[in-house]
């Protein structure tokens, strides 16, 4: 192979502020969008365990249709169909005039696909609890929702640290395809690079590199949390 | 005290109460014992009503417990339940499981939860154990944790679902005593065990129940010598042989 390694091309401007700056990107995505599927992922794992069946039945059908439609698609039906779908001032308003169009949308599709991923995650951990712990509950007096708060979901929350790590790594990993509607994050920085240099192989490791730092922050950030909620006496605690 | 009127319940087909009636009075121990799947668990649920009832009623002191409308969290933070497998809430320490229902429920201070709190693990011996985990208490422990838990809430009543059944022998008589010692001072319980031993110590009337039914309610002594039905026969001379 015919190729010319060039490193320093990573550390010349604009490529280094190119790739920092796509880096700023990636990490702007998933953050937001962790947040999202986070709050909104809590909610519908919640709702799944109500006693309505209604509601559960509603909450049930989000997860499966976002979790089951690939994240591509989705990505591409809230940023060409949703808009026209809106109510036209509405939707005017996001074609013509919200700020940073791609970004929004991406944060919008990474959040809502990931909000049924921890979903799934939310009821499980709460349907692990024995009826009886929460019975104990209700018979010192605590209404239901009072079960969820002081019982249910500070135990539940406690049992997926370990699941809900994986589904923010993934979150990471996922923000890549935002380069697919234009968001210039660190894979879309990266090939950038290339067309710019043709140092690809340089471009992708510095990218590859990053995403691993990355990963490793989130394990170390989640382990601690880990260790800060353990309940003692659970499988695993010292 | 504890009026429970002709329930009837189902789980789906399955009718798990039977015109079940009995009554309670003030400062009265009842010992309700039957074979496995008889319906005590469900009868002792549905006094809190835990479980609902299809029909019937049950009254505690002057409140429906069964009728719509009814307050619902107010009735239970009254009578006091132990379940047969502690259902201490792991993730706070032994002080904190006492003090939970008095400051969510009984809307008491921080400082007046905790001086309860601290008396009554003194009462139930275990003073020293107040800032661990529930895990780390032995099974005897966990269950004197969770008598001391339902009585911080001031219960006018407190119902037991098999509490030392769970337990190894040698810790059954550690949680039997507290018991014993709540009855002697005038509480009202509702106790579904085989410790007949108990029984026959402080029961004033023991409920036989067989297939959803009250089949016996007895005199303690009258029931232990002298069981009305064969069924009842059958049972006692199969917990009285071991
Ligand atoms: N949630 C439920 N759904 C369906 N059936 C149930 C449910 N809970 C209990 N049952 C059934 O109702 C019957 C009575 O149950 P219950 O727990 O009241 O019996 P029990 O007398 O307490 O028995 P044990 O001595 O085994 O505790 C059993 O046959 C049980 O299988
Ligand atoms: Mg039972």
């Amino acid at each position: 192979m015919n190729y010319n390694w060039n490193w320093s091309v990573l550390f010349q401007e604009p490529y280094l502020g190119w790739l920092f700056s796509g880096l700023q990107w990636t990490l702007l995505v998933a953050i937001a969008a962790w947040v999202i599927a986070f709050v909104l992922g809590s909610a519908i794992g919640i709702l799944r365990t109500v006693p309505n069946r209604l509601v559960r039945t509603l909450a049930a059908a989000y997860v499966e249709l976002f979790r089951n439609i690939p994240l591509l698609v989705q990505l591409f039906i809230w940023y060409f169909v949703v808009p026209e779908l809106l109510p036209e001032e509405l939707g005017l308003w996001v074609k013509r005039d919200m700020p940073n169009p791609e970004y929004v949308t991406a944060v919008v599709a990474l959040g809502a696909y990931t909000a049924a991923r921890v979903a799934e995650q939310v009821r499980s951990g709460i349907q692990t609890i024995r009826k009886d712990l929460v019975n104990a509950g209700l018979a010192i007096g605590l209404t239901p929702l009072q079960t969820y708060l002081y019982i249910r979901l500070p135990i539940s929350y406690r049992i997926i640290v370990p699941p809900l790590t994986s589904e923010f790594l993934t979150i990471f990993k996922n923000s890549s395809l935002a380069l697919t509607i234009g968001v210039l994050e660190l894979t879309a920085q990266a090939r950038q690079i290339e067309n710019y240099t043709f140092q690809g192989f340089e471009a992708f490791t510095a990218a590859t590199v990053l995403y691993l730092v990355i990963t490793l922050l989130v394990v170390l950030l989640m382990r601690l949390i880990d260790q800060k909620t353990r309940i003692p006496g659970s499988v695993g605690a010292n | 005290m504890i009026k429970i009127d002709n329930i009837d319940k189902w789980y789906d087909d399955f009718h798990v109460l039977k015109s079940c009636s009995l009554e309670v009075e003030r400062g009265e121990v009842i010992v309700i014992c039957g074979p496995s799947g008889s319906g005590k668990s469900t009868l002792i649920k549905c006094v809190n009503a835990l479980e609902p009832v299809d029909s019937g009623r049950i009254v505690v002191e002057e409140t429906d417990v069964t009728a719509k409308g009814t307050k619902l969290p107010l009735v239970r933070a009254r009578i006091g339940m132990v379940f047969q497998h502690f259902e201490l809430f792991p993730h706070k320490t032994v002080i904190e499981n006492l003090m939970m229902g008095q400051i969510k429920v009984l809307n008491r201070s921080r400082d007046e939860a905790r001086r309860k709190a601290e008396s009554l693990l003194e009462r139930v011996g275990l003073s020293d154990q107040a800032d661990k985990y529930p895990s780390a208490l032995s099974g005897g422990q966990q269950q004197r944790v969770a008598i001391a838990r339902a009585l911080a809430m001031d219960p006018i009543a407190m119902c037991f679902d098999e509490p030392t059944s769970a337990l190894d022998p040698e810790m059954i008589s550690e949680v039997l005593d507290v018991m014993v010692e709540l009855a002697r001072e005038g509480m009202t319980m509702m106790v579904v065990t085989h410790e007949m031993g108990f029984a026959r110590k402080v029961a004033r009337r023991v409920v036989f129940m067989d297939q959803g039914e009250v089949k016996e309610v007895a005199a303690t002594e009258t029931f232990f010598n002298n069981p009305e039905t064969d069924r009842a026969k059958e049972f006692l001379s199969k917990i009285l042989a071991h």
